[in-house]
């Protein structure tokens, strides 16, 4: 049984390694740089730029934690401090169940509702608003298949990964010093911001860091609305192409092409490397906290 | 001039609302989601739909159903939970029981949690990678392979949650009868977590049907019912993303009829799993 709890943990050491082995050749034959940085997709001449590709996959998880975080901190906070017991178990297996919702019901969702909802409102009312900043205009791309509908998924399907996390975090704080502040006259939400969040502080940041991996690392769904266009986003309504929906799309011609596999597998090991050390960092914070509380 | 006082009652306000606000969107976004599934899919849904397998020209609007998705994403789930639930249960027991507070067990745990946060398209690139090594191709067995990594820390994890419930009495009153470590394990441990350990499988049970990206390369796809462990095999969640993907009105319904099939299943098993840890729990020792 042991032995098999250490081969459980070396998995991540046998992914890591299998996965370098088949990128080798293109990792030998291309500079690092030039993968990494390089803005051409030619697979068929030679050219493999990764460059489009994790820009679109930082875009639109960028995008998604910037509305998923403030969100998923006000529904823990209001869980974990100030639900009555009786919404707490009411509120909790839903935040689950949407836990449990595949991944491609969420994609088929944003086609339904989210892509036309940006094609026929949001991007028209935000072009003419805010149409001449570059960051706003739909004139590229007024599909509503983009970084936005991306965004929006990806922040719904993090939402109860990054709650749940959150709430036992706020949960961890001694109640003495809720009391203590408390105590001393001010109001639960100042008790909140003052007390509560400071001494949570790096286990809500650990929650968001597990949140941000799992989104990098989503594909189904965000393949299914971001567009997949290879090219550097300007705009949040431009089509994206992320490095999951590269692999994904891919698998199926990349054996007759020289290098596609390599290149395929070094956008996996890419994937890992990053997954791999914020899950690290945000585990290694969580298991502090824990120590303290 | 406002008295502080004041402020931040209205602050407590704001707030209150910001936050019940929030967790009302959280649900109504889980509402929607379901609705629009439930909406899209039910007048796409007949008979044929989970009774047939796709006959010719099934792509470009003609009969035939998903029967072949439905059984394949049974067999592909049913599989790599067996094989999570052989390999996790005595992970975890040996995390719980044998190994103390070592250093070693704090690293696997901190691994199997890491091993949890892995996108799963990067599972299915191994399990891909594997399989070339092993000279297999896509197939039933590499399909359940890669989906049971996927199921394995999710599993693991959620297995030594509750075996940690097991009250310390009941082992310590066990080892004074002069049981071994492996009899209260078996005997003792695992009896008492039956009712979580049956969620714990439906859990992983669930999240293995719905998972895309870990058989795209090692299932492959096929319009056939699953007959060989060698033999590609179809799934649900790729005959909603194939069927999605077609130019054809009447197949891009039937993509919506199949998210309602697998909705729905995955619904009943998050509601199984509560139904059995509440039933279950009437046999164990409180």
């Amino acid at each position: 049984m042991g032995w098999l709890a250490v081969g459980a943990a070396l998995l991540m050491v046998a992914i890591g390694t299998a996965l370098l082995i088949r990128a080798w050749p293109i990792l030998r034959s291309h500079p690092l740089k030039e993968l990494l940085l390089g803005r051409t997709w030619h697979p068929l001449q030679g050219a493999f730029g990764f460059w489009p590709f994790i820009v679109g996959t930082l875009w639109v998880t960028a995008l998604a934690m910037a509305i998923a975080v403030p969100l998923c901190t006000l529904c823990a906070i209001y869980l974990a401090e100030y639900a009555p017991s009786a919404v707490q178990r009411a509120v909790k297996p839903l935040i689950d169940l949407l836990a449990g919702i595949p991944s491609v019901v969420y994609g088929l969702w944003g086609v339904l509702a989210v892509v036309p909802l940006i094609r026929e409102h949001v991007g028209p009312w935000m072009d003419r608003h805010l149409g001449h900043v570059a960051f706003f205009s739909t004139a590229a791309n007024p599909t509503g298949y983009g970084v936005l509908a991306g965004g929006i998924i990806l922040a719904v399907m993090v939402f109860p990964i990054i709650v749940s996390v959150m709430e036992e975090v706020l949960r961890s704080v001694p109640d003495g010093l809720r009391e203590a502040a408390l105590a001393l006259g001010v109001t639960r939400w100042i008790m909140v911001r003052k007390v509560l969040l400071r001494r949570a502080l790096p286990g809500v940041i650990a929650a968001i860091v597990l949140g941000f991996s799992r989104a990098f690392g989503e594909t189904m769904a965000v393949l299914m609305v971001v567009g997949n266009v290879p090219q550097v986003p300007l705009s949040i309504f431009d089509a994206a192409y992320p490095l999951t929906a590269l692999i994904a799309n891919n698998y199926g011609e990349m054996m007759s092409v020289p290098l596609y596999d390599a290149a395929l597998m070094a956008a996996g090991l890419v994937l890992l490397l990053v997954v791999l050390v914020f899950n690290v960092l945000a585990q290694v914070i969580l298991r502090r906290m824990k120590k303290m509380a | 001039m406002m008295k502080r006082n004041t402020l931040w009652r209205l602050e407590e306000t704001v707030m209150k609302v910001l936050m019940s606000g929030a967790t009302a969107l959280a649900l109504g976004c889980l509402l929607l989601i379901l609705g629009a599934v439930v909406w899209k899919g039910l007048p796409a849904m007949n008979l044929d739909m989970v009774t047939q397998p796709p006959q010719g020209g099934y792509y470009t609007g003609a009969g035939g159903g998903i029967l072949n998705a439905i059984l394949g994403s049974l067999c592909l789930a049913l599989g790599a939970t067996v094989v999570a639930l052989v390999l996790g249960v005595p992970i975890a027991l040996y995390l719980q029981i044998y190994a103390g507070r070592s250093r070693l067990v704090e690293l696997v745990r901190l691994a199997l949690d890491v091993l949890w946060g892995i996108p799963s398209i990067v599972y299915g690139a191994f399990g891909f990678s594997l399989m070339l090594l092993m000279g297999l191709r896509a197939s039933l067995l590499g399909g359940i392979i890669a989906l049971s990594l996927v199921e394995l820390p999710i599993m693991c994890r959620a297995i030594e949650e509750v075996l940690k419930m097991v009250p310390f009495e009941l082992t310590e009153s066990a080892y004074a009868l002069g049981t071994t470590r492996w009899e209260v394990a078996w005997k003792v441990m695992v009896r008492q977590a039956l009712p979580g350990l049956t969620s714990a499988i439906l859990l992983a049970f669930g999240r293995g049907i719905g998972d895309a990206a870990s058989v795209l390369f090692t299932a492959g796809y096929t319009d056939h019912l699953p007959t060989s462990l060698l033999r590609p095999v179809a799934s649900l969640p790729l005959a909603v993303f194939f069927q999605l993907a077609t130019p054809f009105p009447a197949v891009q319904e039937r993509a919506y009829a199949s998210a309602l099939v697998l909705t729905a299943i995955v619904l009943l098993i998050s509601v199984l799993s509560r139904l059995a840890s509440n039933r279950l729990s009437r046999y164990v020792v409180k």
